[in-house]
């Protein structure tokens, strides 16, 4: 019996296509966030409000995944920004190839900020690079403040979590200082903005994170955070 | 929850080895997987085996390694496994939040039973 090394990652290949991804998006200064919560946390709503608040300036795209149906890109095409839905036919994550092929035929130097909808899932997205700048993950009061500690990877992965429907914090036995504690002590470094995109509560501490990071991007620096 | 296409990306990737050694048989794959990966072994194995099933790999074996998580210490060379999320080092008490392993998912080797050319 002759053992072989093999010494390289099951998911190379992904990680050879989000490379390049990566590359194209500093090349055309596209700012690429990656958006990843369970099913229902309001992903799509944030997405709405953003894309609402954006300055006229500024040219989004958003690539929303889901199982099935268009739904999210028929939501979100109504503020005029190119929009594509990726139905992935009952994969539970998106990967790179997905991003490459359904950005085949936008003119990347218009866009500025390229969202990433990922599919609801908090956690098949977080082993799949699809070179981003940045990974946001999304966790809503109404589910439970536990949720770091149960899914650690992708709270450890993320840059920013977003604490979504605060509005509903007097009707939900959901501790928002527990739950924050809980995401420092997986990620000790990630941000965290609470925000209701129903109420519109705490948006714009969302937008100023959103600008920091594009003022990072085109100072040369995605990595800056400051 | 994607452990199948997981075990197909490690079938793929064992194809791609054997492609240029027609005569040899593969017999097991090692492949290093972290703690935060979330990937659950048994539903690997289990993935590993349907799509090794009626196929020319269906004597193939599957070994996982798993790798802990693990930090080093900021204020002295320790390096220590982190268990329930306590970031603080277990000799000098200093929080430690920087990872250094943990995240593997990898393949690490081939066995493959080697079958001289017969001359005829």
């Amino acid at each position: 019996m002759n053992r072989l090394p093999l010494e390289k990652k099951v998911l190379s290949e992904n990680d050879r296509l989000a490379a390049n991804l990566r590359e194209h998006f500093r090349d055309y200064g596209i700012l690429c966030l990656n958006l990843i919560s369970s099913p229902g946390s309001g992903k799509t709503s944030l997405l709405e409000r953003t894309l609402e608040a954006l300055p006229q300036s500024e040219c989004a795209a958003v690539l929303t995944g889901d199982i099935q149906t268009e739904n999210d890109a028929n939501r979100l095409r109504r503020f005029g920004f190119p929009v594509k839905q990726i139905t992935t036919g009952g994969t539970c994550h998106l990967d790179a190839r997905m991003i490459e092929r359904h950005l085949a035929d936008w003119k990347l130097e218009e866009i500025d900020v390229l969202f990433i909808e990922n599919v609801g899932n908090l956690v098949c997205p977080s082993s799949y690079d699809l070179g981003e700048a940045a990974k946001i993950v999304m966790l809503s009061v109404t589910e439970g403040d536990d949720k770091p500690l149960k899914y650690p990877s992708i709270f450890f992965k993320s840059e920013l979590l977003v604490l979504n429907k605060v509005d509903l914090l007097p009707y939900v036995p959901f501790n928002i200082v527990s739950a924050e504690e809980n995401a420092h002590r997986i990620n000790p470094g990630i941000e965290i903005v609470r925000v209701s995109c129903t109420t519109g509560n705490g948006l714009a501490e969302w937008m100023t994170w959103l600008d920091r990071k594009q003022r990072a991007l085109r100072a040369g620096s995605p990595q800056m955070v400051s | 929850m994607h452990e199948m296409g997981i075990a197909s990306l490690i079938i793929e990737a064992v194809k791609k080895e054997m492609a240029g050694r027609p005569l040899d048989r593969a017999e097991k794959v090692g492949i290093r997987i972290g703690a935060l990966t979330a990937l659950d072994q048994s539903a690997l194995q289990f993935c590993f085996e349907v799509v090794t099933r009626d196929t020319e790999l269906e004597r193939l074996k599957l070994e996982v390694d798993c790798v802990p998580r693990r930090h080093r210490c900021p204020n002295c060379p320790n390096e220590f496994e982190v268990k329930d999320y306590d970031f603080d080092c277990p000799r000098c008490g200093s929080f430690a939040p920087e990872c250094i392993s943990g995240d593997e998912l990898e393949l690490a080797f081939l066995e493959v039973e080697e079958h001289e050319p017969t001359t005829a």
